[in-house]
């Protein structure tokens, strides 16, 4: 097996593949999971609006998600696939479930950003009239910004991971180029290639969230 | 009388916690007139964090009420309660600066929530950086300063919204001596220039000593004593009272070994020049013991207090006793304090 013209340009639609359902399901699973995430620090007890039900229904759904093992989730959700894309093969059906799985894990990588947060901050804001809002557009989500982008590089390279398990279900990407051509057909260069390019774009995307967070940071100087 | 600008009426704190309710506070009674400086002393844990926190509603209270120039707070909704929240200024032990914004940002916080338009809220940002020395520090992050700078850009920030209290929570802790007695004097000044009515809340006497015209002493979640500090200084009325006064140091030697009376003397400044203790002794021809003699600073009057153990015959000490009541000085047996 060499790398010839039409393998490499497998290999490119492999990587692009691999992007855009990684950075779909990312976008997804954030406009989800951040609302929810900041739900679940508000509402907590001695949070700054406590709704104690509603904080234990949420963490107990997100529990339930995120115990679920991604490659069953991956076959129940693609009847869903099918409802709202129109297939369940293929790269773009995969987005629903790995949105779905990645949710809840979203929700709990923001959580904990924002519980690393000074509680004394809130306070002050507290203590100058700030309303509930306020306290998380001005105070809770700024404040936690380098912290939100290092969990972001944790949350995108994790759903990348989990893209790359599409392969079992038809959809493409570089994992998929990884079990078909390597694990079915017993090619392991081509494994290997696959393999090393989703260890470069980890690289990259945790490289990338590192800098941003570090130069956003005010606290180091 | 007018009516005071905060006054706390049988106000009591009870948390929950997993091991069955503790008690934060009892039946607190305090009034603080408009333009002082009000002090609240106490050890770690005599609730007076949470007695802060109670004033602006912070912690809500489990009982009494706490009335804002003669609004009662309890009867608020939590909007109004946050309008009232702006007339009272708050700094921290911390600081609690926002650290992803930088110095001028921060003074404009509270009014960025207040909907002051920005060029106003940038004006009088700058012009509160200037009342406290830092505005050419306007561009800093919080982690580019020092504690002292940044405890001066939470009270640029507390004032902002022009507010008619300042509660400050244990705000000079933090800080090394020379800082704190920087600290102290912009808060007198503010407190003199503005107008503003400032609490402090400390552990340290020191403290309270420099700035504070009144104080509260509150041990074990009550209030054991309330009055004028030169007052408490003379008189301490409670254990606890007296116990800040003299330090540790004093307060071993007021023990002693229990064989002889202890007399705590205090000078307050008029009798620098007359020789005391030595005229004492030469006049009563008794020998007393000094056990501990400190000077303290109070609101920049120089106030001495002396801990003498009396002779041990009975005659000697009375002569003592009768000595010190012929010229005046005030003194107090502190033996019979053990508490």
């Amino acid at each position: 097996m060499k790398l010839d013209a039409v393998t490499i340009n497998m290999l490119k639609t492999g990587i692009w593949e691999s992007f855009y359902m990684t950075a779909l399901s990312s976008l997804f699973a954030y406009i989800i999971g951040l609302p929810l995430g900041i739900i679940l620090v508000v509402t907590d007890n001695g949070g700054i609006h406590p709704i104690p039900w509603l904080q234990k229904i949420l963490g107990v759904v997100i529990n339930l998600l995120r115990s679920v093992p991604f490659l069953i989730l991956l076959f129940i959700a693609l009847p869903l696939s099918k409802i709202v894309i129109g297939t369940r093969i293929g790269s773009p059906a995969i987005v629903i479930p790995l949105t779905i799985a990645a949710a809840p894990y979203v929700a709990r990588v923001v959580e904990s950003s924002f519980r690393e947060l000074d509680a004394g901050v809130i306070e002050a804001a507290q203590s100058m009239g700030a309303s509930t809002w306020q306290i998380i557009w001005k105070v809770l989500l700024p404040e936690s910004k380098p912290s939100l982008l290092l969990g972001a590089a944790l949350a995108v390279t994790t759903i990348l991971s989990y893209s790359a398990m599409a392969g079992f279900t038809g959809g493409g990407g570089l994992g998929a180029i990884a079990i078909n051509y390597g694990y079915y057909r017993y090619e392991p260069f081509l494994m290997w290639v696959s393999v090393v390019l989703l260890v470069v774009m980890v690289q990259i995307i945790q490289e990338a969230g590192n800098r941003l967070s570090r130069r956003s940071d005010k606290r180091i100087r | 009388m007018e009516t005071p600008i905060i006054r706390i009426k049988d106000l009591g704190k009870e948390f929950k916690t997993a091991n069955g309710p503790v008690r934060a506070l009892q039946d607190i009674n305090l009034e603080v007139s408009a333009g002082e400086i009000f002090g609240i002393i106490g050890l770690s844990g005599a609730g007076k964090s949470t007695l802060v926190r109670c004033i602006n509603y912070l912690e809500v209270p489990t009982e009494g009420d706490v009335f804002f120039e003669g609004q009662s707070m309890a009867a608020m909704t939590d909007a109004q309660r946050r309008m009232i929240r702006r007339s009272m200024g708050m700094i921290f032990q911390q600081f609690n600066l926002l650290a992803q914004r930088n110095v001028i940002r921060n003074v404009c916080f509270p009014l960025e929530l207040t909907g002051v338009p920005k060029k106003e809220a940038r004006q009088r940002a700058m012009e509160l950086l200037k009342t406290v020395g830092l505005e050419d520090r306007a561009q800093a992050y919080p982690a580019q300063l020092s504690g002292g700078q940044k405890q001066r850009v939470a009270i640029a920030r507390a004032l902002a919204t022009n507010p008619k209290v300042l509660l400050c929570d244990e705000a000079t802790s933090a800080l090394d001596p020379n800082t704190t007695k920087q600290i102290l004097e912009l808060l007198k000044e503010i407190n003199q220039k503005l107008g503003v009515t400032v609490i402090v809340i400390t552990h340290e006497m020191a403290v309270i000593e420099a700035i504070c015209d009144r104080v509260a002493i509150i041990d074990q979640s009550r209030i054991a004593e309330v009055g004028a500090v030169s007052e408490l200084f003379l008189n301490p009325r409670s254990a606890i009272g007296r116990k800040l006064i003299m330090g540790e140091a004093g307060e071993q030697a007021a023990g002693g070994d229990g064989s002889a009376r202890n007399i705590r003397i205090i000078f307050d400044g008029r009798e620098s020049t007359e020789p005391i203790i030595s005229n004492m002794v030469l006049a009563c021809s008794a020998p007393v013991n000094i056990m501990y003699a400190a000077t303290r600073d109070i609101q920049g009057k120089a106030m001495g207090q002396m801990v003498v153990q009396l002779p041990e015959d009975a005659d000697g000490a009375e002569r003592v006793i009768d000595y010190l009541e012929s010229i005046k000085i005030p003194y107090e047996e502190v033996n019979s304090y053990e508490a």
